[in-house]
């Protein structure tokens, strides 16, 4: 008796390997290959016909022409392979030392701006490693510095900020962000005129 | 703290309320012998199942024999994972990203996790498994809540039961949750996940070249399936280390949303199948109020605590723009929804992330671990959330007993000495566990290497992941190195203790009730449908629940939090 259950166990596991395992996979798979092709492939964006990336998943601006994202603590940064957080403790003595780095880079990068101007999110690393949106603020706090290397107008890379920034959902879930790769593709394509 | 940051709180409980509620009645159908509108087509699947496997779901069990079946799924599902992931260099289908031999304390770690709902990660997905490792772990995702929903059902019909030997067929409760429940939600939300921007697909890894030149590999596959069923069954085992932070699997605020309410969907209806189950919804109520009220103080301190940020920085000369935490934070989401979803994340037991919790504020992380350390009853995962609750309330009835020098009732029941001794022994288990194993690991060589913060907040490291373990969360301090021998044996008996001798005893406490017969409501009953029940019940909750780790919670996130406010560092 007690050997017949342990035997319908068995059968039953083995069942719901393949109707779950395989099965509701593999439907979904279909599912989103057929109906959200764009979604199902990972949202990758193109450049003059060439995929530069994903609007979803955050790559690393160095260049003093683009829109930076946030700290990342990948390994490489923005490592899109590996996602990882900092795990730095708030009495962590590295967690100081990093904002620290963070803030005296984007103080330098950013003349004539102040630290009480600077939002954490600039200095602060990210959960994923991978944030792919900056605050509206870290966007605007850029932007001097973004429309003199591009030799443009500051009103007109403020306006393009404008236009980039996404709302939170229903008014109240999320916080209002920047997409940081779409920004400087708009960049790019304005620069380009 | 902004307006949006509260009323989203509000909003949230409203939604998943109707939600919890509508469900509950197609449940109550679908498990204690209505009619849905699904039978015409999941009647013969059902049928199928039974055949397939020889299984008679007609014969109602006794608890033992109910208990018995119960451990021989539980155990056949955690030996064929077991060997499926040590498998994985052999079986090279769907695993285009080449991963090799899973370490052995890992997949140990990782059977354990998955069996018992708990879904801790003690590996990062998208650099340890395959696509079809992953697939084999939706498979526990499925049948591991499934379990809670059968333990509930065995302690509730305790309840609604008389004079009666049997407690029902546990094939029968386990397959109709699976096909009724578990499998067209997952099917739905999955969809949902999909529109929303999350992958769905068996490519290999994506390189691209980024607008500034870098080399960019994207890791991606299955994504939308694992998550929605990882949600939906408050399992939080993600396809990322991050889990849901990683953008593929939380890419924005509406997806976010949708999977609170996935994951608040059933526990919240299991509070209204109860009322309904012991015929007199009312009852459900004070239960659901106390749910409520501790959920809500959860989220707003949380909030509270984020938006005012690490006091460590303004101590040390740190003045940004704005003081809010953003450390292991999204920008997406921002501190609000973050708080929301963390709070939640330990409430309702579900242990997937947004946000990295080891960076959390002393305070804004003492939130998710003091809920764990109630025995996750805050609606609490499937099924046995609500069970935790039921035997807070026996405890609570017969706290109140005590004071008047009477023999309470419940529901129609004496309680009597057996049933509160095993309602106790489900206090007794999570803070033996928690406090003996991270005594032990403070003070071996073992425990203390695999620390990543140190001071206080190393001990918050160790006590969360003990927590995390016995609760049958998932959700970490992620710096803890789990994956080290120390941590993957003992977080695995952790989560094996809290999930057996943790609910078992409920069902033999449900027999036992089941037994016997229904008194009558006399004038000398406390009522169970008040506010003043669900006062003394919160009481219960944080008073003999929580209160018993106020010392270690003393040593670990309140001494770091005046610790940071003074500008003391540790280490370094």
């Amino acid at each position: 008796m007690r050997l017949k259950v342990i035997w319908s166990a068995l059968r039953l596991v083995l069942l719901f390997l393949v109707v779950l395992g395989l099965g509701y996979n593999l439907l979904i798979v279909a599912i989103g290959q057929a109906a959200f092709s764009g979604q199902a492939n990972g949202s990758m964006v193109k450049y003059n016909g060439r995929v530069v990336g994903s609007r979803l998943i955050g790559q690393q601006f160095t260049s003093a022409r683009f829109f930076e994202g946030r700290p990342s603590a990948t390994s490489p940064p923005y490592n899109a392979a590996s996602s990882a957080a900092s795990n730095y403790g708030p009495t962590n003595p590295a967690l100081l030392q990093e904002i620290r780095t963070n803030l005296a880079t984007v103080l330098k990068e950013n003349p004539g701006v102040k630290a009480t101007q600077v939002p954490p999110g600039l200095v602060e690393s990210s959960a994923s490693g991978l944030d792919p949106d900056i605050s509206p603020a870290a966007a605007y706090l850029q932007v001097p510095r973004v429309a003199k290397a591009n030799h443009l107008p500051v009103g007109t890379v403020r306006n393009l900020v404008a236009q980039h920034v996404s709302g939170r959902f229903l008014g109240i879930y999320g916080a209002p962000y920047v997409n940081v790769l779409e920004l400087n593709l708009a960049l790019l394509k304005l620069a380009k005129r | 703290m902004t307006w949006q940051g509260i009323v989203q709180i509000f909003v949230l409980l409203a939604v998943v309320t109707a939600v919890g509620y509508f469900l509950s009645k197609y449940m109550y159908n679908a498990l204690e012998g209505g009619r849905t509108f699904m039978d015409r087509v999941l009647g013969p699947c059902e049928r199928g199942v039974y055949r397939l496997c020889g299984i008679d779901p007609t014969v109602e069990m006794h608890w033992t024999r109910y208990v018995f079946v119960l451990l021989a799924v539980n155990v056949a599902g955690f030996v064929v994972l077991m060997v499926l992931l040590a498998l994985q260099p052999v079986l090279t289908i769907f695993n285009p990203a080449h991963m090799h031999q899973v370490p052995f304390w890992v997949n140990l770690n990782t059977s354990i996790s998955f069996m018992t709902n708990t879904n801790w990660q003690n590996y990062s997905g998208e650099t340890t498994l395959s696509y079809l490792s992953q697939m084999w772990l939706t498979v526990q995702q499925f049948l591991s809540p499934v379990t809670g929903i059968c333990l509930f059902l065995a302690v509730v019909r305790g309840f609604s039961r008389h004079n009666a030997n049997t407690i029902g067929n546990f094939w029968r409760d386990f397959v109709r949750t699976l096909l009724w429940v578990s499998i067209p939600l997952a099917v739905i939300g999955a969809i949902v996940l999909l529109a929303l921007g999350s992958p769905e697909n068996l490519h290999a890894y994506t390189v691209v070249r980024t607008l500034q030149g870098h080399k960019q590999v994207i890791a991606q596959g299955p994504v939308a399936s694992m998550t929605s069923i990882m949600q939906l069954g408050d399992n939080g085992g993600g396809f990322f280390n991050m889990n849901a932070a990683q953008p593929f699997a939380g890419p924005n605020a509406a997806s976010i949303f949708f999977q609170l309410i996935l994951g608040f969907s059933v526990p919240v209806a299991c509070v209204f199948l109860f009322g309904k189950m012991v015929k007199t919804l009312r009852q459900a109520y004070p239960i659901f109020a106390s749910m409520a009220i501790l959920f809500v103080i959860g989220a707003i301190a949380m909030y509270h605590f984020e938006a005012a940020g690490n006091p460590a920085l303004a101590a040390h000369g740190i003045h940004l723009a704005a003081s809010h935490n953003m450390e292991g934070k999204d920008s997406r989401f921002g501190i609000g929804t973050t708080s929301l979803f963390e709070n939640s994340t330990t409430a309702v037991s579900w242990g997937s992330v947004i946000a990295s919790n080891d960076s959390l504020t002393p305070i804004g992380g003492l939130v998710p671990l003091f809920n764990m350390m109630t025995g996750e009853v805050i609606f609490g995962s499937w099924g046995v959330g609500m069970v935790g609750m039921i035997a807070y309330a026996v405890l609570a009835l017969f706290l109140a007993g005590l004071m008047v020098g009477r023999t309470p009732e419940y529901l129609g029941k004496k309680i009597e000495s057996f049933e509160v001794k095993m309602a106790v022994l489900t206090m007794i288990v999570p803070s033996l566990v928690i406090l003996i194993l991270a005594a032990l690991s403070v003070a071996l060589k073992a425990g203390t290497s695999g620390i990543f913060n140190p001071g206080p907040h190393g001990l918050s490291e160790v006590l969360y992941a003990f927590s995390s373990g016995v609760g049958n969360n998932g959700s970490a301090f992620g710096g803890l190195n789990s994956a080290s021998p120390w941590y993957s044996a003992t977080v695995g008996l952790a989560m094996l203790l809290g999930r057996f001798p943790m609910y078992i005893p409920l069902v033999a406490m449900g027999a036992s009730l089941a037994k016997k017969q229904r008194i009558p409501e006399s004038a000398g009953t406390f009522p169970t449908h008040g506010p003043l029940f669900t006062g003394l019940l919160t009481g219960t909750v944080v008073v003999v629940g929580a209160l018993i780790f106020f010392p270690a919670l003393a040593l670990g996130p309140f001494a770091e939090q005046f610790a940071a406010h003074a500008g003391k560092l540790f280490g370094g």
